[in-house]
């Protein structure tokens, strides 16, 4: 009886002291400093790269084979199915929020402006990295288009997959909003975005990990706060699991 | 004089705590994609030079897999290492500890003082926490310093999508991004390598005394204080 006790105190003590050191990172010391050096590797990263320098480009030889699909690989509906199959004709992106004219953009609309091709690469932040040629509106032309108004902070992308049971979503700030890599993707190496890579539209923000790159887009909203989106930390993986909402690390 | 200045004794216990969640952290991140490769990209692990092991959970920090909770402690950890490199630098050029006890010579890469060395180490009179450093000693501390350390630095950096656009040629000189984190991966077990030597040695050399020497300072051979 003793030894099984003894056993079993044993296992419960390394199971607390494996739980303490497991969870050290919730303390909240912890968490400011985190949070501080978070905000000193933003702040550092703008301080060397300004508001327009670019993330590097690439020869069309140089990409990679395939762009792997991660996260949501597919939006579970019966609308986007029947859209999926026909070309997204019914497919729209709301540009709502704190915008003078709020708009409701087709695909069609969407090729019609201006566009931007890059070949640039993708870094998830799991660690592995693709190379591939995005090509499509500037985000910065489209708020211009609707009127971003003067209290806007930041740019919320709302998305048509769900994971978890919760709808996906990210959000930058304004200079990440208007920098010039910064685009809607419709097509990914001369083709429309396949669906893993998420069609019909998807964000590309270039100097962050993949994370922020929200796929499946259905609408963008300029906001003031974070705060009442969502769980408030600024985006899906931030809300579920604590991730860094600046992500360009 | 003190051997040891009191910048180097701080630095000392200050980047060893650094660098140990650093690594611990750096498992985990590790455990989030478990391949390595050369170039720009890379995702298949088909395609990888080496297919890395799964670190288990009482080496990890946290224990308990958890890739966000690892990047905040790596990201932090970070400043405290890169800053602390920094100054420990600027503290060893203007004190001359560097120059004085650590550049290697020409008389330092000759296989005789290599011997010189080993044979010392040896020897039962040798005052291990007064001598100055031999030449295997010097050459060990200028490889960490001049090129394991700031490679840590310079390859973790080069992994960074927000600070990439400031300096592009980093990542270039390092051979895109995927060969820089293969470097992070390789140069951290070098580190280790040495840590390991330097724990050992120090323990057979006198560990009361060498690690007294490292929080009090001691005192320099050929100093009567």
């Amino acid at each position: 009886m003793t030894s099984i006790n003894r056993r079993g105190l044993l296992a419960g003590l390394g199971a607390l002291g494996a739980g303490a050191c497991s969870d050290l990172h919730k303390n909240e010391t912890a968490q400011d400093a985190f949070r501080t050096a978070e905000e000193w590797h933003r702040a550092g990263h703008r301080m060397l790269a300004g508001r327009e320098r670019l993330a590097p480009e690439y020869a069309p030889h140089e990409r990679s084979p395939d762009i792997r699909g991660n996260g949501s690989l597919t939006v579970d509906s019966p609308f986007y199915r029947e859209q999926s199959a026909s070309g997204f004709p019914a497919w729209r992106l709301a540009v709502s929020g704190l915008v003078r004219t709020p708009l409701s953009l087709s695909l069609e609309d969407i090729r019609a402006l201006p566009q931007r091709t890059q070949i640039t690469r993708h870094d998830c932040v799991e660690g592995w990295s693709a190379i591939a040629e995005w090509r499509g509106p500037q985000l910065g032309s489209v708020l211009d288009a609707a009127g971003l108004a003067p209290e806007a902070n930041f740019i919320v992308f709302r998305c048509a997959d769900e994971l978890y049971g919760r709808a996906y979503y990210e959000s930058i700030d304004l200079v990440d909003a208007y920098h010039p890599q910064t685009i809607i993707a419709h097509e990914l190496n001369g083709a429309p975005l396949p669906e893993k890579n998420g069609a019909p539209l998807r964000m590309r923000i270039e100097r962050h990990l993949g994370y922020k790159h929200a796929k499946y887009l259905t609408a963008i909203e300029a906001v003031a706060s974070l705060d009442d989106i969502g769980a408030g930390k600024g985006g899906f993986w931030e809300d579920l699991a604590g991730y860094q909402w600046y992500a360009g690390i | 004089m003190k051997r040891h200045a009191l910048s180097t004794r701080l630095w000392h216990w200050i980047n060893a705590g650094a660098l140990i969640i650093l690594f611990m952290s750096g498992l985990t991140i590790s455990n989030a994609h478990r391949s390595l490769y050369w170039g720009d990209y890379g995702f298949d692990p088909g395609d990888a030079w080496l297919n890395v092991m799964r670190f288990p959970g009482w080496l990890t920090l946290p224990a308990r897999y958890n890739l966000a909770a690892a990047r905040d402690w790596h990201n932090t950890a970070a400043w405290v290492f890169a800053l602390g490199l920094l100054i420990i630098w600027v503290a060893m050029l203007a004190n001359g500890h560097f120059r004085r006890d650590l550049a290697t010579g020409q008389r330092d890469w000759r296989l005789g003082a290599w011997r010189e060395a080993l044979a010392s180490h040896r020897s039962k009179g040798h005052d291990h926490a007064r001598a100055p450093y031999n030449a295997l000693q010097k050459i060990a501390y200028c490889a960490v310093f001049g090129l394991m350390l700031p490679l840590m630095v310079a390859t973790g950096l080069a992994m960074s999508p927000g600070f990439e656009p400031a300096a592009p040629w980093l990542i270039d000189a390092l051979g895109g991004r995927q060969s820089a984190r293969s470097l992070h991966f390789i140069t951290t077990w070098a580190l280790v390598g040495f840590a390991i030597g330097h724990v050992l040695l120090t323990l057979i050399s006198g560990p009361l005394r060498l690690i007294g020497t490292m929080l009090h300072g001691g005192t320099r051979e050929g100093a009567r204080t």
